[in-house]
């Protein structure tokens, strides 16, 4: 029986194809179809439920030291009502999961993939010693929404009584929406502006009706937008997915997200990392373009013009705003140089494609 | 839901549409229903023939990539080559600008043996129980 989120009677009623995701029942799309969802958040705004995803609050005064010596940011460097990116690595550098911390006074929430939850939580535990430190999971008290898009800020301006356009991005805050307070995070995973909400979870379906009435009464093009929206928009942006571009064999400098560890600071795997870092890997993420028409998805064998196998795709798809089929794939190091031309086996079939720089598309709030 | 009641259907869901010796074959609303969005489509090349029931061909949409079969033995006689730049036409008009492939029928009588609409309908509703 897999578990429902707060807004799932909402998603059933309102046309959803739900697909177990994660040990969760969640929207895949609706009624437009991804596609369409995919450009209303590049276009206008959309909105996400995220509550699959794993929220743990880490409060007491050792809140900070123990999160620095498990998360490979610079936690110490993150300011109250800011937020950062970081992985979360075992001793031989391989990735355990990629999390968003954010801090708001002395506490920090960490927003963790749905599939790593349990695992992260037992690997905090695990790591907290005798600390003064109390780890509380919020996930099931707590929804998650993602509002997301360049209207974002001004429609969230209309439900919630704190200035939210003034957040800078990467800031956080709690808010009010219809006197309930939330911690919300300019963030998100669309390469879009917006934000993530989260609520308490009796009060996930009030927020999320009021941004549908809000965006009505403004006549702003406004929707939600399922898991394959999300997918497509967070591949275009260049984002990492969990189970795709990381896993347990993966480590953060092959990911090319060696910009997430803090070598300075101590941690669990930076031994192993700072040794990636200096001696090479063999092996490096790319993104590439398809050169012959044919859609790249996970597991498929990238080989070179002689047909060696050289990688695996990671990722793959027809890209929405960027108009090209593209994908995502480890490869030996000497293909992973932009404009080197690779080979994707596509059911059998030799498709030629080339390494292009990432992202494919440039994030509005860095343009 | 359409059901074109000028087509007859076999079970993998692809419609076959009579035109003389000739007959146009495409996936039914149904099919692209189930399959979401579709992102490309990989159609034969001219002069190849199929029996049937062997696959000519692959619809891809954003979740998967799934095999298209042959309704009937023939040879392809024309290819929808605007679905290169507009896969999306599957999911539009399924029974019409849609259209996959023509074959030039090897054995008319095997059309004559296909689902009609109302034998389609019933078989398809039984799989969403």
């Amino acid at each position: 029986m897999n578990k429902q989120t707060p807004l799932f009677t909402w998603h059933r009623s309102h046309g959803a194809k739900i697909t177990p995701f994660a040990g969760w029942d969640m929207p895949l799309q609706y009624h437009t179809g991804p596609i369409q969802e995919h450009h209303l958040v590049r276009r206008s705004a959309g909105v996400f439920d995220i509550s699959h995803m794993g929220r743990i609050r880490f409060s007491g005064a050792a809140a900070r030291d123990v999160l620095q010596s498990v998360l490979t940011a610079n936690i110490a460097s993150i300011e109250h009502g800011m937020s950062a990116y970081s992985l979360m690595c075992r001793d031989d550098g391989t990735i355990i999961d990629d999390v968003f911390v954010y801090r708001w006074h002395d506490e920090y929430v960490a927003v963790v993939n749905a599939a790593n939850h349990d695992r992260d939580l037992a690997w905090f535990h695990g790591h907290a010693g005798n600390n003064e430190l109390v780890i509380h999971d919020e996930t099931r008290a707590t929804a998650g929404i993602a509002l997301q898009g360049p209207l974002a800020a001004s429609l969230l301006e209309l439900i919630s009584t704190s200035d939210v356009s003034s957040l800078p991005r990467f800031g956080c805050a709690v808010i009010a929406v219809n006197d309930t307070e939330m911690l919300a995070g300019r963030t998100g995973y669309t390469g879009e502006d917006g934000f993530e909400l989260f609520p308490p979870a009796d009060t996930a379906e009030t927020v999320w009706d009021r941004l549908f009435e809000v965006s009505a009464e403004q006549g702003v093009d406004f929707g939600p937008c399922g898991l394959a929206a999300r997918d497509s928009l967070r591949f275009e942006a260049g984002f990492h997915l969990y189970g795709h571009e990381l896993d347990d064999t993966t480590g953060p400098v092959e990911a090319r997200l060696a910009w997430a560890c803090a070598l300075g600071t101590e941690f669990v795997g930076r031994n192993a990392i700072e040794s990636q870092m200096n001696n090479g890997v063999p092996r490096r993420l790319c993104t590439f373009v398809m050169t012959d028409p044919a859609v790249p998805r996970q597991g498929y064998a990238v080989l070179d013009s002689e047909g060696n196998t050289i990688g695996t795709v990671t990722s793959g798809m027809r890209a929405p705003s960027v108009d090209v089929y593209a994908g995502n794939a480890f490869v030996s190091r000497e293909f992973a140089r932009t404009g080197t031309e690779i080979v994707i086996d596509v059911r059998g079939r030799r498709k030629v494609a080339r390494v292009v720089k990432r992202p494919l598309y440039t994030p509005r709030y860095r343009v | 839901m359409k059901f074109d009641d000028t087509v007859r259907y076999v079970k993998s869901h692809e419609w076959a549409r009579k035109d003389g010796d000739e007959i146009t074959v495409g996936i039914s609303d149904y099919a692209q229903d189930s399959l979401g969005d579709v992102v490309f489509v990989e159609l034969p090349e001219i002069g190849v023939t199929f029996t049937q029931g062997t696959a000519f061909g692959v619809v891809e949409s954003v979740k998967a990539a799934s095999d298209i079969y042959a309704p009937i033995d023939g040879e392809v006689v024309a290819v929808n080559d605007a679905l290169n730049d507009n896969p999306a036409a599957v999911n539009e008009d399924a029974f019409g600008d849609g259209w996959l492939i023509k074959l030039k029928a090897a054995d008319p009588s095997q059309y004559d043996a296909l689902m009609n609409v109302d034998d389609y309908k019933t078989y398809s509703e039984g799989l969403d129980e």
